[in-house]
């Protein structure tokens, strides 16, 4: 059973298909982690993502991108998902643009995504600062000063902050670490005074950053100041559900890997897919994975036509993307057996990028409770 | 505009008038009392012996049947409604918002209708159809026997060639409503001597012939929605043989897909019935604010996330099946996920009401909360009748996954 895409998304998809393909397959990300590569990732491919309209599908064409929505910029992140292909479109686009667009004035706007869009630079969201994705538990303070604000706090798993052009970090002007009142985004260039950035080394190979402010001046404000909240929920709602489609891509991989390995692999004379303890879990995933399509589209969806369920429909499709994701890679790396545990192999990486997307944007627990607190039980 | 543009708006356009005049006459025709909810004692299911508690049933049957409404997609040469899948859909929203009750249950139109299309002679399907879509013969399904369970094919009712007559004997069990049926379905075993599944036939039962016995089954929930049927030598004329005599397996496979789409889309909700939060809330308590249970909070949201993810990828199957074509193997899938993620509601449903959900019949019991226990009793028959969760899960593997035997 397969999406329906229109001519135009198929084209999109046959695309990113090929360029993923050809030059970030697996190895590319293995090849980046083998030589502790300083960025982490590929600038030439990320240009060569701009050049085709990639990096700007779902940005609006007055700022530099193709106008397209998160059904198409979904199918991109799904072929990279595929390969693990390292970009900063989480960073960048799903967070940094994804801000701009909801809290954004036109002319902040005009004056950063056309650069965002040709792949020149990377913005990323200064958040967290726990152990856990807990949006509003902010202590880093936003003081007000002559000319703006004064930025002085510690964040954590600053997602390619190493290389960040410019951070939006979520301040508090006012009240207290929870309060989802109280908070500010402020968007500050990578140079500013006052910033130390400590690249953190992740176990999927990716990055993310340490970043400490201390008196960092601050004078671009994004949307209203003790308002942020507003704009940050909106973008990492579309950031989650960008996510998922990417998570999506590395489910079906996994599993479609793992279904060949069934059918080739011989034990007692036969392939080890002929057995029925193995057919079963193999059909129970199968299940589970058309249901997290599902899903994930109908976020996508509901992104694109701004729907009231949005919230909501983000945490199923997160909660069920994450549970899938581990539920896969788990049962890939068993049914792989010895070999499935290598480094060699690349069922490996996939259960590792798992379990960093779990973490990323709240785990499937913290999805179902904000769920059930959106139905008011 | 391009060429394919606009025709895509013109179809937009003729949708969109079929769309009001759809719902003008469903307002004109649906009696106001088939358009409150429906209870299981007010399904109406045709037949010679049809019951009507209400006589708008019978208004609403015909009014709907004369267009062929009961069978909407099937061609109108054979009464059906001639629609294309997108007009068939814009009926069902329309029915659906503006409450209309379904006209009619059936076998015959959920299971037999689209497979006599397929393979039936233009003889058989000219009797056969139209008395389906007018609801006036009921079907059964007369498939399992006491040997022949998951492992159908070995099925061993006998019809034996007698000039232009077949003898049929064997005993079948699990035929639903056997005993307020007109005409069964029947797998029968025509030819002993080759391998189990290229000796069966799909044959057409007159349920009045001589030699029938029908004895229903009661089942835990207390109800007996199924029976077993016997058969002592009963004369079956030839031409009710659909396809040829050993082709009867395939037909057979292809109505159980249909059988496990129906199954599938038959657990889609519970009617008029309170939601798990709302019982929850009013059991557990608090009355504002997380519900007072974390465990049985996160059981909760589970269950409504996978339904509502159930019910995005049926919607997302239709669409896919657009150009037209049956269900395929995913059917097992919604069959399989469809039941299993019942029988989970219907217990939870059972947990959450508590004590209340231990009653049998009588006194200290309201109607609801006896129904909520019979239905969750019902339930755990789900994932076994039209083929076991086992078995959807071997027929993925084999037909999607593409697994060796």
């Amino acid at each position: 059973m397969s999406y329906v895409l229109t001519e135009e998304q198929e084209s999109i998809r046959r695309t990113a298909k090929a360029l993923v393909g050809e030059r970030a397959p697996v190895a590319h990300l293995r090849a980046l982690r083998d030589e502790a590569d300083k960025v982490g990732f590929s600038r030439e491919l990320w240009k060569e993502m701009a050049s085709l309209g990639l990096v700007g599908m779902a940005i609006p064409e007055s700022y530099g991108g193709a106008g397209l929505g998160f059904a198409e910029l979904g199918l991109v992140l799904y072929e990279c998902g595929r390969t693990l292909a390292p970009t900063p479109f989480v960073a960048t686009v799903l967070l940094g643009a994804s801000a701009l667009l909801s809290g954004g004035s036109p002319e902040q706007n005009r004056t950063m995504l056309p650069a965002v869009c040709a792949g020149d630079r990377i913005i990323a969201l200064a958040h967290d600062e726990r152990s856990r994705f807990l949006p509003y538990e902010i202590t880093t303070r936003a003081e007000p000063d002559r000319s703006g604000f004064r930025l002085s706090g510690e964040k954590t798993f600053v997602i390619d902050g190493h290389v960040a052009d410019d951070f939006i970090v979520v301040a508090r002007s006012a009240g207290a670490p929870g309060d989802r009142a109280g908070l500010t985004l402020l968007v500050v260039p990578a140079d500013a005074p006052g910033i130390t950035v400590t690249r953190s080394h992740m176990v999927d190979s990716r990055n993310a950053a340490r970043v400490r402010f201390a008196a960092t001046p601050a004078r671009e404000i994004l949307g209203q100041p003790g308002a942020g909240a507003d704009v940050l929920d909106a973008a990492l709602d579309r950031a989650t559900a960008g996510l998922c489609a990417e998570m999506l891509g590395g489910i079906e991989e996994v599993f479609e890997r793992t279904i060949a390995y069934l059918k080739t692999r011989r034990q007692f004379g036969v392939p080890i897919g002929s057995f029925q303890a193995l057919k079963h879990r193999a059909a129970y995933l199968f299940c589970e994975i058309e249901l997290s399509k599902s899903i994930v589209l109908d976020a996508l969806r509901a992104v694109d036509l701004s729907r009231p369920d949005l919230s909501a429909v983000v945490s199923v499709a997160k909660a069920r993307a994450s549970d899938t994701y581990l539920a896969v890679t788990n049962e890939a790396v068993q049914m792989h057996g010895g070999v499935g545990v290598t480094d060699e192999l690349d069922i490996g990486l996939f259960l590792k990028r798992a379990r960093v997307a779990e973490m990323t944007f709240g785990t499937a627990s913290y999805h179902r409770n904000r769920y059930a607190e959106l139905h008011g039980y | 505009m391009s060429h394919a543009d606009s025709a895509g708006a013109a179809r937009r356009d003729a949708l969109s008038t079929f769309r009001t005049e759809t719902r003008a006459w469903l307002i004109a025709n649906c009696p106001p009392t088939m358009r409150t909810p429906m209870s299981d004692d007010d399904e109406v299911w045709g037949g010679r012996r049809a019951v009507f508690d209400h006589p708008d049933q019978k208004v609403w049957l015909e009014r709907m049947a004369r267009r062929g409404w009961t069978a909407p997609r099937w061609p109108t040469e054979y009464g059906g409604g001639g629609l294309s899948p997108e007009q068939a859909l814009v009926l069902a929203d329309e029915m659906r918002s503006l409450g209309c009750r379904r006209p009619l249950k059936s076998f015959g139109v959920w299971m037999l209708g689209p497979v006599l299309l397929e393979f039936a002679s233009e003889e058989q399907k000219r009797e056969h159809i139209p008395p389906i879509v007018h609801g006036e013969i009921r079907w059964c399904q007369g498939y399992s026997e006491p040997g022949a369970g998951s492992d159908l094919a070995s099925l061993a009712a006998r019809a034996v060639p007698d000039g232009d007559d077949y003898i049929v004997s064997g005993h079948k069990i699990w035929t639903s409503h056997a005993d307020r049926s007109d005409w069964m379905f029947c797998l029968v075993r025509t030819d002993p001597s080759t391998p189990k599944h290229d000796g069966i036939s799909f044959l057409l039962i007159d349920m009045a012939a001589p030699g029938i016995t029908v004895r229903p089954i009661r089942l835990i929930s207390g109800n007996s929605p199924f029976c077993e049927t016997f058969f002592d030598e009963v004369r079956v004329p030839k031409k009710n043989l659909v396809g040829r005599p050993g082709a009867g397996w395939t037909i057979a496979k292809r109505l159980l897909q249909h059988e496990r789409a129906l199954i599938s889309e038959m657990r889609d909700a519970f009617p008029d019935e309170e939601t798990l939060e709302g019982v929850a809330r009013r059991t557990l308590g608090p009355s504002v604010g997380p519900l007072a249970d974390a465990a049985l909070r996160d059981r909760i949201v589970q269950a409504n996330m996978d339904f509502y993810c159930n019910k995005i990828t049926l919607r997302r199957a239709a669409e896919a099946a657009e150009a037209g074509r049956g269900p395929g193997a995913e059917s097992s899938m919604f069959k399989l996920y469809g039941t299993e993620l019942n029988k989970r509601r219907r217990e939870l449903m059972v947990e959450l009401l508590g004590y209340q959900a231990l009653g049998w019949e009588g006194d200290g019991f309201s109607a609801g909360e006896l129904a909520r226990t019979r239905a969750w009793l019902r339930s755990r028959a789900n994932s076994i009748e039209g083929g076991t969760s086992e078995i959807q899960l071997n027929i993925i593997a084999k037909r999607v996954l593409g697994l060796p035997d």
